[in-house]
């Protein structure tokens, strides 16, 4: 519960930076909120202003997000494995299952805690998270020139930040490089956003030709290779 | 208008993705090969997303004041800075380079 809470605290203060750059790439206010109410998956979502802000379509912003979400099927899995949740709280769980709530719901070892942390984390983070993209955009609107602020810089730094924790090993580092070339060597040749798009085929490539351990990029937590093999 | 559109598309297929985790057998995601598509699938977009807000302008490749954003938030991160530091030290190092002069 208590880890709940200060994940959430830290989490959603850096709302304000995702609500001043989506105002500073064109996004208003409302449409700023609506990401930030209904989208919910921080990483999506600066993947949406990322491609707005460089200039790309509706389509490709769009699709970054949800190629960028997919992860969360995979935590819903695992938290429905968990919890087994039924009616009005499937669908409650299924919103607020993001990178912090399942990382401290599975950090917990006993049941009742993990339930704890899970709600705490997921209903704090969604709260605080929507105030600081609220506080954000209001002050990202009223600075004027987003450049003569580095609001730009800003950008290229939080997708750095939010890569970062996952490049523990080399794998992941290998397809960090692979995907940035992948894109700059197309950004030349397509519209703005495809360049981002080029980057996930290459990705899935990796990743299904069974490049690297199995849990790069996902929470240290999963288990690569659950005890099923006694099945067949 | 239509940006509003994709944004609201792009909330429903959000909010799908997360469910069809809740609906699918446990076995048929489980498995290795899924999660290295949905880990390499994070890693890849995250580096492209940094990779073209650095030097892509439109369709060409240019170096500006970002060139110092990225490099001002790497050393935040050495340092274990929290998310928020980090962004913030990459839009002031932006900052700064502009107003001495760089593009």
């Amino acid at each position: 519960m208590r880890v709940g809470l200060s994940v959430a605290v830290a989490t959603g203060l850096y709302g304000i930076s995702f609500g001043a750059l989506s105002v500073s790439s064109g996004l208003d206010l409302w449409q700023t909120m609506a990401l930030s109410l209904l989208l919910f998956s921080g990483g999506s979502q600066f993947a949406f202003i990322g491609v707005v802000a460089g200039g790309g379509s509706g389509l490709s912003a769009m699709s970054a997000a949800a190629l960028l979400g997919v992860r969360n099927a995979v935590y819903g899995m695992q938290l429905n494995a968990l919890f087994k949740p039924q009616g009005w709280r499937k669908v409650v769980s299924a919103h607020l299952t993001i990178d912090e709530s399942v990382a401290t719901a599975t950090g917990q070892t006993s049941a009742t805690e993990q339930r704890r942390g899970f709600w705490a984390a997921g209903v704090g983070v969604f709260v605080l998270w929507n105030i600081f993209t609220a506080a954000g955009a209001l002050l990202g609107a009223a600075v004027g020139d987003p450049a003569q602020w580095g609001l730009d810089g800003a950008a290229a730094a939080a997708f750095l930040g939010l890569l970062w924790p996952r490049l523990r090993a080399k794998e992941p580092v290998a397809i960090a490089v692979a995907c940035a070339a992948a894109t700059l060597a197309a950004v030349p040749f397509a519209p703005p956003g495809i360049p981002i798009l080029v980057a996930a085929v290459v990705a899935a490539a990796l990743g299904w030709s069974g490049f690297g351990p199995s849990s790069e990029g996902l929470e240290p937590d999963v288990d690569p290779y659950p005890a099923t093999g006694g099945a067949r | 208008m239509s940006l509003w559109v994709w944004i609201l598309m792009a909330c429903v297929v959000s909010f799908a993705t997360k469910f069809v985790g809740y609906l699918v057998p446990e076995r048929l995601m489980d498995n290795p090969r899924m999660l290295r598509v949905a880990g390499a699938l994070t890693i890849g977009l995250l580096a492209s997303l940094t990779a073209v807000n650095t030097v892509a302008t439109g369709t060409t490749l240019v170096l500006d004041a970002r060139i110092a954003a990225l490099v001002a938030a790497a050393l935040a991160l050495v340092l274990r800075a929290p998310f928020l530091v980090v962004v913030a030290a990459g839009a002031a190092a932006a900052a700064v380079v502009r107003w001495m002069g760089f593009p």
